[in-house]
């Protein structure tokens, strides 16, 4: 018998199209692996009554030889995307019993096309980490162990021990690679949808700012934020990704231009594509391993066929900074609406008055990463800094994007590292200096600032047996380009290695 | 350039000017809000008009709504300023249960409407120039009920999201005449263009009225070199919402200010609030309690950018405008400038006077419009629009009065009975047999029967002329007043031998 969590999107959307089985069946296997898969702690909400309804009738469609590009499909999706009547957290303790009662334009694209829905991943509270370890509802757990390490296990039901599975989309990351849903949605501001991908062998695809609506995704930081899938394969990425994307007519930031058919550019490859390495990736402290397997991605590159250009942008040293002055205080005005007034969690008693309902509510309802950047964002907003930070800021956020526009004009994508390291140990940072988290950012931020399509792809596994991804980063709304090199990285790189089921 | 003497106050240690901005929170008129499609309708039950945006769900999004860009343009327009067509919007932080967001989405640096300046009517025909610095589009908040419950405030979110523009004036005004006229100016200008229905009881319309005072001859040094510290430190009273408020303020806190300079204290940055009962102002927040807003562009929203094309075609659509009215009025229609001001204030009463005046005499059209209608409006307690007399029954009746079908004298009677029943005025002329007899046969036989009848006042008529108006009296009389007074008199004269 086939084990249907095992196939691809891709396959899964063929073999459903060509019934060779049901979404019933799929749906129900997925169900069966999330339930012995509760330890890694990926999912909030599983909702199986939900996409056991919405197999049923994807199963009709298909039966009646209709249906929609992800007929049948089981996806997870992350809880920042607002969902009608189920549980939507951000992993936060402030947004206790929320419920939409509207849904997300991603999700409604998704299930307009006819993906099932298996429940609400985990993720970093508000977006806001690199680990999965701020969120209200805990840690995510990685899949993957190191090679020989026995000491993660499962005890009482909880890992002990483990890895983190990146950040903010950890829930996300962990899922696909644990095999616990075809694809999944995530959600990326600073690279949380790269970092994990990259940490648990995944394919994470951040679009261009502006392809796909932000409306009903809970904001972070509004000009950073851009929602796109986390998937084993490619392919895979660009099917979710064609379904994602379009113009939202309630999301001023989204624009109006056509969705391509980003399969229809799989398997061109990339000759006499010029593809740019960029100096200053090359970071004081990098593991040897990583700059071999970029070395490597460029030499298979190279050997597709495409012209290796190196390439200065100078301003990479300061998007870090730039960007832990913007995205806090975009999230400090973002967040303020959690008040416990409208929704939510709300602290108070008879006596208390509004500033007391306020502070008591917002105190017990955020974690210690989301006050972080409130405080940061609060700060850098306030008369007398204003200038000297967020103005400054600003300024360089656009130098750095006449940066990548400059470099565009001799090269047609940029590869990099996607992260400083492989995956690190649950807790090992939780209380190290909060700018060590920040610097596993360090590759993937800057398209974030520029607005940038930015995709990581599996391309081996480091001396610990664990998964490293490259970064292709490409041109404005450019994802066809970005795509190929993907695939090729992909096709050359043939990661097929997958994390031994130690968690069921 | 002296100072008037009307704009100087005279205290006890000398003579000090007063000098007047006002911020004005026009509500535009829309049937949506700013950046939600909810209805942004006066009048709804509690929390009827709020969409998800509006309440402030996670992860919406505010759309810009075209229509108030184009009012806005449209105002910009009708204050002779500067239109910007790049613009941007800011958020004002800051925390409220009326305001679901935690900041007001306005505009800060870059308002959609820059440097402009309007004329001012004051009560003795002098017009004044008035600044206008810019003028932004913002949100409204949502209102808070402290009154319904013991313990718990209530939040009615109908207003959150409806657009306002904030209109600053220059520090321009110098009395209290002169603030409540240029609100008055404003609001006649914002009702024309129909971009505000100046509404001011349903908040449609309110004012932020700065007042300072300075030494006589700090305002001139101020015009000079542009410099503020030539004048005195303002108060802002907040939220005064008629014109006669306006005033009101002025005149209290200019009044309030040089008393605490005389008396040696200084003038603090504050905010103040207006008590209506008893007409004076007192302190709601002085400067060190005022907020940081944190002030930074919404990352949600793009720089507001429309062609200079748009704007023309916006301007091509501009209704005559009062200043403009009423010259033309003065032109056309021959009336005296303080006539044309009057009906050129208010763009109801100006198309109905123009309704009315239109083919006729221009003065007769004003004098019954200005007279007896408005009188009649007044007495009725009814606006225009409902008014019982329409322009053309009130033209008709002129017609009358014109081609001597009926009297002057007769045509107020009609026009009683046109408030009264209603009707055409040639029909009810007609139906009663009001028409003026200037049948000189009949009026000759009237009038040779009281001759004949009153041989005394005849005699007596030969000595004093002027007792002929005796027999005019008897003659109207006679005839139900239908008589021709002209033709009266003439016949009179001749019978009587009176020269």
């Amino acid at each position: 018998m086939t084990d249907y969590t095992e196939l691809s999107l891709a396959d899964l959307r063929d073999g459903l199209k060509k019934k060779d089985f049901t979404s019933a069946e799929v749906t129900d296997a997925y169900i069966a692996r999330i339930e012995g898969a509760a330890a890694l702690n990926a999912f909030i909400t599983p909702t199986p009554d939900i996409a056991r309804d919405k197999a049923t009738e994807s199963d009709a469609r298909l039966a009646k030889g209709e249906g929609g590009a992800l007929e049948g499909v089981p996806l997870g999706i992350k809880d920042l995307f607002c969902t009608r009547d189920t549980l939507t957290t951000a992993a936060s303790h402030i947004l206790d019993g929320f419920h939409p009662k509207y849904e997300s334009t991603v999700t409604t694209n998704l299930f307009a096309d006819g993906a099932v829905m298996l429940g609400k991943l985990n993720l970093d509270e508000f977006a806001m980490g690199s680990s999965n370890e701020t969120s209200y509802y805990g840690d995510v757990v990685n899949p993957w162990r190191r090679t020989g390490d026995n000491a993660t296990r499962i005890e009482a039901g909880k890992v002990v021990g483990g890895l983190t599975p990146g950040g903010s989309s950890g829930g996300s990351s962990s899922a696909v690679a644990a095999r616990l849903c075809a694809g999944a949605t995530a959600t990326d501001t600073g690279g949380s949808i790269r970092q994990p991908a990259a940490f648990t062998g995944t394919v994470g695809l951040k679009p261009t700012y502006g392809r796909v609506s932000r409306w009903g995704v809970v904001a972070f930081a509004s000009s950073l934020d851009q929602a796109g899938p986390i998937t084993r394969t490619v392919r895979d990425s660009a099917i979710m990704l064609k379904s994602m994307a379009g113009h939202d007519p309630k999301d001023s930031t989204c624009i109006d231009r056509p969705v391509p058919d980003y399969e229809a550019v799989l398997g061109q490859g990339v000759k006499g594509l010029k593809i740019g390495v960029p100096k200053e990736y090359r970071i004081d402290g990098m593991p040897e391993e990583i700059e071999k397997l970029w070395q490597q991605g460029i030499d298979w590159m190279r050997d597709a066929g495409a012209e290796i250009v190196d390439i200065s942008l100078p301003m990479t040293k300061y998007a870090l900074p730039v960007y832990y002055i913007v995205a806090p205080a975009e999230a400090s005005s973002n967040l303020a609406r959690y008040d416990g007034v409208k929704y939510g969690l709300r602290v108070a008693d008879d006596k208390d008055n509004i500033t007391a309902l306020y502070e008591k509510t917002r105190a017990a309802g955020f974690g210690d990463e989301v006050k972080r950047r409130i405080l940061i964002g609060t700060y850098v907003l306030s008369a007398g800094y204003y200038d000297a930070y967020y103005i400054r800021a600003q300024k360089v956020r656009k130098k750095i994007f006449d940066e990548f526009q400059e470099a565009y004009k001799q090269v047609d994508l940029i590869l990099t590292p996607s992260t400083p390291s492989a995956a690190f140990g649950l807790g090992e940072k939780k209380n190290a200096d909060p700018v060590e988290m920040y610097l596993n950012d360090i590759f993937t931020v800057t398209a974030n600032l520029a607005g940038l399509p930015g995709i990581s792809v599996p391309a081996g596994l480091d001396g610990q047996g664990l998964p490293l991804g490259l970064q292709l980063i490409g041109r404005p709304f450019d994802e066809e380009t970005l795509l190929k090199g993907a695939d090729a990285l992909e096709q050359s790189a043939g990661f097929t290695a997958k994390p031994d089921e130690w968690w069921v | 350039m002296t100072a008037q003497p009307r704009k100087v106050l005279q205290g006890a240690t000398g003579d000090w000017e007063v000098v007047v901005g006002l911020e004005v929170h026009a509500q535009v008129s829309s049937n949506a809000k700013l950046f939600s499609g909810a209805s942004a309708e006066y009048g709804a039950g509690p929390n009827e008009n709020v969409s998800l945006v509006d309440a402030a769900m996670p992860g919406m999004l505010p759309v810009i709504n075209r229509y108030c860009v184009e009012q806005a343009i449209k105002t910009g327009l009708g204050l002779n300023a500067k239109i910007n067509t790049w613009s941007r919007f800011d958020r004002k932080n800051y925390f409220y249960p009326d305001l679901p967001q935690g900041y007001q989405i306005s505009q800060y640096k870059d308002p959609i409407v820059g440097e402009g300046e309007i004329e001012v009517e004051l009560d003795d025909g002098e017009v004044i120039k008035v600044g206008i610095e810019r003028l932004h589009l913002e949100q409204d908040a949502g209102k808070s009920i402290h009154d319904l419950a013991p313990k718990e405030s209530y939040v009615d979110l109908n207003r959150s999201g409806v657009a306002l523009m904030e209109i600053v004036s220059k520090p321009h005004m110098r009395s209290a005449e002169e603030g409540s006229a240029y609100f008055s100016k404003l609001r006649t200008i914002v009702r024309y263009l129909g971009t505000c229905d100046g509404n001011m009881e349903q908040g449609s319309m309110r004012a932020d009225v700065n007042v300072s005072v300075c030494r006589a001859g700090g305002y001139e040094k101020f015009l000079e070199t542009g410099d503020f510290k030539h004048l005195g430190t303002r108060t802002e009273t907040k939220n005064v919402n008629s014109i006669r408020y306006v005033r009101q303020v002025i005149d209290y806190e200019a009044r309030r200010q040089i008393e605490v300079l005389e008396a040696g204290g200084q003038i603090d940055q504050e905010t103040r609030l207006f008590n209506v009962a008893t007409g004076e102002t007192r302190i709601m927040r002085t400067k060190e309690d005022a907020h940081d807003y944190r002030y930074f562009p919404d990352p949600d929203l793009l720089p507001l950018e429309f062609s200079d094309e748009w704007v023309e075609e916006i301007r091509a659509t501009l209704p005559e405008l009062p200043d403009e009215k009423k010259r033309r009025f003065v032109e056309e229609y021959g009336l005296p400038l303080y006539d044309a001001t009057i009906l050129a204030m208010d763009r109801e009463k100006a198309d109905f006077f123009e309704a009315v005046a239109k083919g006729r005499d221009g003065k007769m059209a004003a004098n019954w419009v200005m007279g007896d209608f408005f009188g009649a409006l007044n007495k009725m307690d009814r606006d225009i629009s409902d008014s019982p007399v329409s322009a053309d029954q009130l033209g008709g009746l002129i017609d009358l009065i014109a081609d001597k079908t009926i009297s002057g004298k007769i045509a107020k009677d009609v026009f009683a009975i046109m408030l009264e029943e209603g009707g055409d005025p040639a029909e009810i002329v007609e139906k009663r047999g009001l028409k003026q007899v200037t049948d000189t046969g009949a009026i000759e036989k009237v009038v040779d029967d009281i001759i004949a009848a009153n041989p005394d006042q005849v005699a007596q008529v030969k000595e004093k002329p002027k007792t002929m108006g005796w027999f005019v009296g008897q003659v109207m009389k006679a005839t139900g007043g239908k008589a021709n007074p002209q033709a009266v008199n003439d016949i009179l004269k001749a019978k009587l031998g009176v020269e």
